[in-house]
């Protein structure tokens, strides 16, 4: 007696395991390919050519330097990386603090918007000699604090767009509800801005990392990496230099590679991660 | 022997919005009674959407009186008297199909079990069973939209407003929901007020059909839909259903379809709001 | 009539704009007094309130040193220096050398990286082998290999002043390319059909479609590159030993900063008020190429 015929509806089947690893096969197999051939073009081009050291160092004599001393590398490595951790902490805690005050108040919000982006503009990393007077030259608080400067600005923009860009009946709805205002921030613009805030967060882990490497350039602890970069620079260690940068590179990738994954797990629902084109 | 009270009673209503001091509703006077299906139509920038959510206290008039189930518009709201459906069908993408249903329940302080008790009875009326743990960018539109009618009925609201529900999906999904939401308001004896676009919807679905003119925003008549209970896909067909389509396209012809510079009352209703 | 109707509207509309825009201008410059108001009123009374706590953050103590007075740090930009000249006079030099370096690399950067785009939109194999890479290159520490540029340009017997430019341009380079790239791929789908079935060669759809539709991100990623090839020109002035920009200037003050702080703020003040400018300047030319709604590109 129903007036409607049932639904011809199924739920949408999942690709195939095998299907998704064939797919992405074919998607990394150039990027696997370029890898390779970059690295024996490298390793043959710089030895074939006897391209003058000073250039480019073969990547095995880099290597094999970076073994020799490793745990002085590992060392300087995780000294500017506690630097970066810490001023990504308190960059992007303080971000979100003030991007969440500035969504409760939105009138103050809109008005302080375009001076946080032109913000932006402001050249922040040649402010380091001035923290590395506060703090003192050796005391890694001073990088902290430059690299917390840094992440700050991206975070706070973008957590505040993602707080306010949320559609207008999504929040009528709420509305409808008899829903408070700290219940609409609960439910519907802290969830909605999560995926601005990874963005920014990724953006800050390098950042971070820039922070704490640069900040050195104005000097620093002889125990901390970008110092060791310049010195070796200087007196033209270049397989000790390009190390040192292949360590800061390799803890920058780690670094933002770990803010992807918790990005992932928190955002398991969002179509990116789900990809859409089931 | 008593006259039943109105769900819904406009007495004088209007709306000034304070951007460009554009009049989107004029002395607007309406009672609905309880079970009535009363559709709203009028052309673009008549006002129809902003009179929905005066009823719902979403946006506030600037003239007039607002009574919901014998309560200010206010009170109504706060007492979670209606259930919404907008256009989209704003489900929140971090939360699974059951979860969205469940959205209002939660608020509302039910318990889990009876929570996931009412949640299954929804998904079976609106038929989305083996869809409860999907996202819903993972359902099509005409999904999505029984979605958001059976989280706007989840808490047996005794008055649905529905704002265009069915303007963006097509031609054959939309005749088929108008049947399950007729089937829907049969079975939950609900008042329904809806907004819509299209001649022949309003006519197919409601009791009564206000027809508004635009510039200001104001009810150039009611046609009183007198088609038999329950309405099935004969109910096209017949001559009668011609009748009052015709009757409907007159007037909103005498309202004067032509709407220069059509105001976006969206735009506006969401810089009243400040949203 | 309606259409007499609705011209009345237009201009009823026009003229309610033309108001708008003004009253809008004055709100903005009010905001702006109010802004700069606010953040000295933040800055004076941070200081007066740590000087009256005796305020320690760590080593970190509120004093003459630590913060100075904003209005002796612009005071001290009308003294004179050692050499004589203003204090504003010599920062305006170096600021000067400054945007040359990052104007010659952020040009550099651009156009290669514009090219990069073209090159990646017009093969799927190519995308899919390097772009990774070029993402991934994002995530490291760039501004690590300046010294070893800084190294390698000057053991060709380049001026000093071009490895910094190197050094901006590679900072320029990466967002001008994925952007570009985003940009280029962001044509209507439909848009593209149409300029086939007018048999449009690539060049055609490229400079017709593609190229006009990645403008606004283009300029997304000029933004971007504004700022950073200034940060590249004042970091690579640093291992490059060059004295005569802004980041010479900073490393010279900063010795000094015990005695005279102002001079170091000071300089700084001008290397933010370049990036502004620097930034200002392409917001002023994306209003005057773009004609279209920018506010839409993220």
């Amino acid at each position: 007696m129903s007036t409607t015929a049932p639904l011809p509806v199924q739920p949408i089947p999942r690709g195939t395991l095998g299907r998704r690893v064939g797919r992405s096969l074919g998607d990394w197999a150039p990027a696997a390919l370029v890898f390779l051939l970059g690295i024996a073009a490298w390793e043959g081009l710089v030895r074939g050519l006897a391209v003058e050291r000073f250039l480019l160092p073969p990547l095995s004599d880099i290597l094999r330097t970076l073994w020799a001393d490793r745990s002085f590398f590992i060392d300087a490595g995780l000294f500017t990386f506690k630097e970066a951790l810490g001023g990504f902490v308190i960059g992007s805690a303080a971000g979100m603090l003030v991007a969440l005050v500035l969504a409760r108040w939105r009138p103050l919000g809109r008005a302080l918007m375009p001076y946080a982006i032109a913000a932006n503009a402001i050249p922040i990393i040649a402010f380091a000699p001035i923290t590395n007077n506060w703090f003192g030259l050796l005391n890694p608080a001073s990088k902290m604090a430059i690299a917390a400067v840094l992440c700050f600005f991206p975070v706070m923009v973008n957590t505040l767009r993602g707080l306010t860009s949320v559609p207008p009946s999504s929040i009528e709805l709420m509305r409808s509800y008899a829903a408070g205002e700290w219940e609409i921030f609960r439910r519907v613009r802290i969830p909605n801005a999560l995926p601005y805030v990874f963005t920014a967060l990724k953006v800050a882990t390098v950042l971070a990392m820039i922070g704490a490497i640069v900040g050195d350039y104005f000097g620093g602890s002889q125990e901390a990496l970008g110092i060791q970069i310049r010195r070796f620079a200087g007196i033209f260690a270049f397989e000790e230099a390009w190390a040192a940068i292949l360590v800061a590179s390799v803890l920058g990738i780690g670094f933002y590679a770990a803010v992807a994954i918790a990005e992932r797990l928190a955002l398991s629902w969002h179509p990116s991660v789900r990809g859409s084109q089931e | 022997m008593s006259r039943r009270v109105s769900v819904v009673s406009l007495r004088g209503l209007s709306k000034e919005f304070s951007r460009g001091g554009v009049v989107a509703l004029q002395n607007i006077d309406l009672e609905i009674a309880p079970g009535e299906f009363v559709s709203l139509i009028g052309p673009s920038g008549c006002g129809k959407s902003t009179l929905l959510r005066v009823i719902g206290d979403l946006v506030e008039p600037t003239g007039g009186e607002v009574v919901v189930n014998g309560k200010s518009a206010r009170q109504a709201r706060l007492d979670r008297d209606y259930g919404i459906v907008f256009q989209d069908a704003v489900l929140y993408d971090w939360r699974t199909v059951a979860k969205n249903i469940a959205l209002p329940l939660e608020m509302g302080g039910w318990n889990r079990g009876r929570r996931r008790a009412r949640v299954g009875e929804m998904i079976e009326l609106v038929e989305l069973g083996g869809f409860e743990g999907h996202h819903p960018w993972q359902l099509s539109g005409g999904m999505q939209q029984r979605v958001s009618i059976a989280r706007a009925l989840s808490f047996d609201p005794s008055l649905l407003l529905m704002d265009e529900p069915f303007g963006a999906l097509d031609e054959m999904t939309r005749e088929r929901l108008n049947m399950e939401l007729l089937r829907i308001w049969e079975r939950a004896r609900s008042t329904i007020v809806f907004v819509t676009h299209s001649i022949s919807e309003a006519v197919f679905l409601s009791t009564r059909v206000v027809v508004m003119s635009a510039r200001p925003g104001q009810i150039t008549g009611v046609v009183e839909v007198d088609l038999p209970q329950p309405r099935n896909a004969e109910t096209r067909g017949e001559p009668r259903f011609f009748e009052l389509v015709t009757e409907v396209r007159e007037r909103l012809r005498a309202g004067g379809l032509d709407t220069a510079g059509e105001g976006g009352e969206e735009e506006l209703i969401a810089a009243e709001e400040g949203l | 009539m309606p259409v007499m109707a609705s011209a009345a509207v237009a201009t009823e509309r026009w003229s309610i704009l033309s108001a708008d825009r003004v009253r809008r201008g004055a709100s903005q410059g009010a905001m702006l007094l109010g802004v700069l108001a606010g953040l000295w009123a933040l800055w004076e009374g941070f200081k007066w309130f740590g000087e009256a706590v005796d305020l320690k953050i760590g080593v970190f103590v509120v004093d003459d040193r630590t913060l100075p007075h904003l209005h002796s740090i612009v005071a001290r930009l009308f003294e004179p220096t050692a050499v004589g000249d203003r204090l504003l006079t010599v920062l305006l030099e170096a600021a000067l050398f400054t945007a040359k370096e990052a104007a010659v690399g952020f040009a550099m950067g651009a156009a290669i990286g514009f090219l990069i785009a073209i090159v990646l939109v017009h093969s799927g194999l190519l995308q899919r082998g390097l772009l990774p890479y070029i993402v991934a290159s994002q995530t490291i520490p760039i501004l690590a290999v300046a010294p070893m540029v800084v190294v390698w340009l000057g053991g060709r017997g380049l001026p000093g002043w071009f490895s910094v430019a190197v050094i901006a341009a590679y900072l320029t380079f990466f967002p001008v390319a994925i952007n570009t790239l985003r940009g280029l791929q962001s044509a209507d789908p439909r848009a593209l059909e149409l300029m086939q079935s007018y048999a449009a060669s690539r060049w055609a759809i490229l400079w017709k479609l593609r190229v006009p539709a990645s403008l606004p991100y283009l300029f997304a990623a000029f933004k971007i590159s504004a700022t950073a090839s200034i940060v590249g020109a004042i970091i690579g002035e640093l291992p490059a030993g060059i004295q005569d920009g802004l980041g010479g200037a900073i490393l010279n003050f900063n010795q000094y900063y015990a005695s005279s702080p102002d001079d170091l703020w000071a300089t700084n003040l001008i290397a933010a008020l370049l990036g502004l400018s620097f930034f200002l300047l392409i917001v002023l030319a994306e209003r005057l190429i773009v004609r279209r709604a920018p506010e839409h590109v993220a």
